[in-house]
């Protein structure tokens, strides 16, 4: 157990490095974009955070798929460690994006299609940890998590295209889509970065939800999970 | 065949006890009209503001109408531990919920014939028979939307203590699409519709029904199982 839970905190070590070089590289290495200047920069974590964060809804998805199919304590800390970061990065990715929007478009926000879709995203994946919340029985809150963030997880396409169809009629917001070679490099290095502490997040948030769920079960003992609960932890 | 009957029952059963109450379906569309009304207190007294809003409005009016009426239709099976006696039978959990889910549907579907004309007399809007057909069709395909996952919703939170708060909280980021889609159509049908974008409306509304009527459907049992 020692010995695994090292090799996770090598994940969180090597991933901080990287996010500091990363960050390092963009900020002061990384070429200046012509049109936006240094408010550009910010792009080198916005961009990670974006495909970081769906990243861990997918994680999600797949955790809860396995949770109903199994109904094993572990994939059910895992799809609660993985909603957690997943509506952390979100929320981040809101932030920073508001931040770039006002000095680039002139307003913190704006009703585009991805923004609002964050929007949404962030709020359906709320609900799921909120819900959660409520739920007394270990038992019961795996099955309805797992439920809850699978009815999540298919919402999430069709939020985009109806938001895409509600926008059509509106202008649509462009984004400059030519990175020189120079960007690319900070981008996948905080890329792999953040993903290393997503890994690393996920697996201790995990860690101590089997502890709590562990931790309940001795409080309780009345209320002890039945066969195939303590063993698997 | 079997889960068929097994469904009806579930749908016999409740609209005979809406029937025999009546409670439910009177406050909600009581709600829905202080809804309307309140919506238009929030714009002021300029009709033609309230005309370009009236198709928001109105669908904002049912969906808040929607979720008291969800909720409600859980409790009932709460109390006096009904829902268990209702798992003991010999039903299919599957059946169960699509009875349940056509009940809310039939159910949801009821507010619109009441609340349009209020919406219309309200907000100063003509509208033709056929409009209005139209308008109740596209009720139809977002009532079928709003109850599946709306059904499965109802059936978890009403055994916790806040349901009150935490339907809605789930319920409305999820059901956007049906918001955005109803709004439009019935937008589109209220004002004109001169380059015929119903028909996608339309779509997302049919998509959005189907995807949840089969995942939910799917859920369900795990809900309420055993144990859970």
């Amino acid at each position: 157990m020692s010995q695994r839970m090292t090799r996770i905190h090598i994940f969180g070590l090597v991933g901080l490095l990287m996010l500091l070089v990363g960050s390092f590289m963009g900020l002061f290495l990384a070429p200046q974009e012509r049109y936006m200047g240094d408010v550009q920069r910010i792009m080198y974590v916005h961009l990670p955070t974006a495909w970081n964060g769906m990243l861990c809804y997918t994680f999600a998805f797949g955790f809860a798929i396995a949770s109903i199919w199994q109904h094993k304590p572990k994939w059910d800390a895992l799809t609660v460690g993985a909603i957690e970061v997943g509506v952390l990065l979100n929320a981040l990715l809101l932030i920073q994006g508001s931040i770039w929007a006002r000095p680039t478009w002139g307003v913190w926000w704006d009703w585009d299609v991805r923004l609002t879709t964050s929007l949404i995203m962030l709020l359906l994946f709320a609900g799921v940890l909120a819900l959660r919340s409520f739920v007394q029985d270990p038992e019961r809150r795996a099955v309805w998590t797992a439920i809850a963030t699978l009815v999540a997880f298919v919402d999430v396409p069709l939020v985009y295209f109806c938001v895409r169809w509600w926008r059509s009629l509106h202008q649509v917001q462009s984004t400059p889509e030519t990175v020189s070679a120079g960007m690319v490099w900070p981008l996948r290095i905080n890329s792999i970065a953040l993903l290393l502490l997503v890994i690393w997040m996920v697996a201790q948030r995990a860690r101590l939800e089997l502890i709590r769920r562990r931790n309940e079960q001795v409080d309780e003992p009345a209320k002890m999970a039945p066969v195939g609960g303590l063993e698997n932890v | 065949m079997r889960m068929i009957s097994q469904a009806w029952a579930v749908v016999r059963k409740d609209l005979l006890l809406e029937w025999r109450g009546r409670s439910r379906i009177i406050s909600v569309l009581l709600f829905g009209v202080v809804t309307l009304l309140l919506f238009s207190f929030a714009v002021g007294p300029d009709s033609v503001l309230l005309k370009a809003a009236a198709g928001g409005f109105l669908v904002l009016a049912l969906l808040l109408s929607s979720t008291l009426g969800l909720s409600e239709s859980f409790r009932v099976e709460q109390e006096q531990r009904a829902i268990e006696g209702l798992l003991l039978l010999p039903v299919d959990p599957v059946a169960l919920y699509y009875g349940k889910c056509l009940s809310n549907t039939l159910f949801l579907m009821l507010l619109a014939p009441v609340l349009t004309p209020v919406a219309l007399f309200f907000y100063n809007v003509n509208l033709d028979l056929t409009g209005f057909l139209t308008l109740f069709g596209l009720w139809t395909l977002a009532a079928a939307g709003l109850s599946a996952p709306g059904t499965l919703y109802a059936a978890m939170t009403s055994r916790l203590q806040s349901q009150d708060v935490l339907l809605p909280l789930l319920l409305f980021p999820l059901v956007i699409p049906v918001l955005m889609g109803s709004v439009k159509s019935v937008t589109l049908v209220l004002t004109g519709d001169p380059m015929s974008q119903i028909q996608s409306w339309t779509l997302l509304l049919a998509s959005f029904a189907i995807i949840y009527w089969s995942l939910c459907g799917l859920l369900f049992p795990h809900a309420i199982e055993e144990g859970t």
